[in-house]
């Protein structure tokens, strides 16, 4: 038998995904689009966040990609709302990925304005795939518990703005702010942490803020 | 389960410098997957053979090198592996920050 010949090959598997995320990156830009990744767990209040925000925009147009396993309800409530949103079904995927988010924006057809990519609710998955996005934004919540930053390390470590959602519950649960924070900051020095609650509303004026600070960078 | 697709990708290209460089067969894939690139080096192993099925790679041996995240210390630089719920660093008590190294998932090489 002959020897083997040793190939070098130093290639990142991610490489298709992220040529694409860079593709839709660079395209979104040219039509006057700021994307953001909207990452956080099943129920922390993707969707209702999204809302609050979409209220709060005066003349900046919203677009929503809503990424679900199954089902449409939250697109529906958006465009119920009057907001272009379109739906995306991973059909069991854990994560939204940069061609599925390719064939989407081109359907939905966007020029100037914010495009919110709501993920899969999942904190581990869609903090590891690029998008296309300019900025991910994670909403963690109180009910969670402090201890999310320390559990799931890279979602927090990746995000540019984190809004810590129901915080009107604080008083009634064990949330321990100074852990929580602790955590957060020993993973990412840079991201503003911005309390609100989808029900009181509160918070979400610095939330846009930020949004339009960087729209207009 | 996201490691299906990925594990077609590591096929892929496998395939891809095997033809390149005038081999009919595919030996060893030498892999390196982070703890937290967010792929599970089992499952990578277990669709593997099935994907690899009547492919150059069928008979390959995939050798899986992984890698432990680590954390650097602000104040001292030591690389470290962090405890449970802790950011210490076990030589000076100082905070890490995250870095690059627990986060790979490339195909190193391949032999022929």
């Amino acid at each position: 038998m002959s020897e083997n010949k040793e190939i070098e090959i130093m290639q990142s598997v991610y490489d298709k995904n992220d040529e694409v995320a860079a593709r839709i990156n660079s395209e979104l830009t040219q039509s006057g689009i700021y994307a953001i990744n909207v990452m956080g767990a099943p129920g922390a209040g993707k969707t209702t966040s999204l809302i609050q925000i979409v209220k709060r925009l005066n003349d900046v147009t919203p677009y929503v990609i809503e990424g679900d396993i199954e089902a449409d309800f939250d697109t529906k409530t958006l465009q119920a709302l009057g907001i272009k949103a379109i739906q995306i079904n991973t059909g069991g995927a854990c994560h939204l990925d940069s061609p599925l988010i390719g064939k989407a924006v081109e359907d939905l057809g966007i020029k100037n304005g914010v495009l919110f990519i709501e993920n899969i609710g999942n904190l581990v998955c869609p903090a590891e795939f690029m998008i296309g996005e300019h900025a991910k934004m994670l909403i963690s919540t109180v009910t969670e518990g402090s201890d999310k930053p320390y559990k799931y390390p890279l979602a927090f470590e990746k995000a540019d703005i984190i809004l810590l959602n129901k915080c009107d519950l604080i008083p009634y649960i064990d949330f321990d702010e100074d852990f929580f924070m602790k955590g957060v900051r020993a993973l990412n020095k840079t991201a503003p942490v911005i309390k609100v609650s989808g029900k009181t509303e509160e918070g979400f004026d610095k939330v846009v803020s930020w949004i339009m600070d960087k729209l207009n960078a | 389960m996201h490691e299906y697709p990925i594990t077609q990708r590591i096929i892929e290209i496998a395939q891809e410098y095997a033809t390149k460089n005038e081999a009919t067969e595919v030996k060893v894939i030498n892999l390196v997957v982070g703890d937290y690139s967010g792929y599970v080096a089992s499952s990578i192993e277990l669709y593997f053979d099935i994907i690899a099925e009547g492919s150059m790679c069928e008979k390959a041996k995939l050798n899986i090198e992984r890698v432990v995240p680590k954390l650097k210390c602000n104040s001292c630089g030591e690389l470290f592996i962090r405890k449970p719920f802790s950011f210490q660093c076990p030589n000076c008590n100082g905070e890490g920050s995250p870095t690059e190294i627990g986060q790979e998932f490339y195909i190193k090489s391949i032999e022929v």
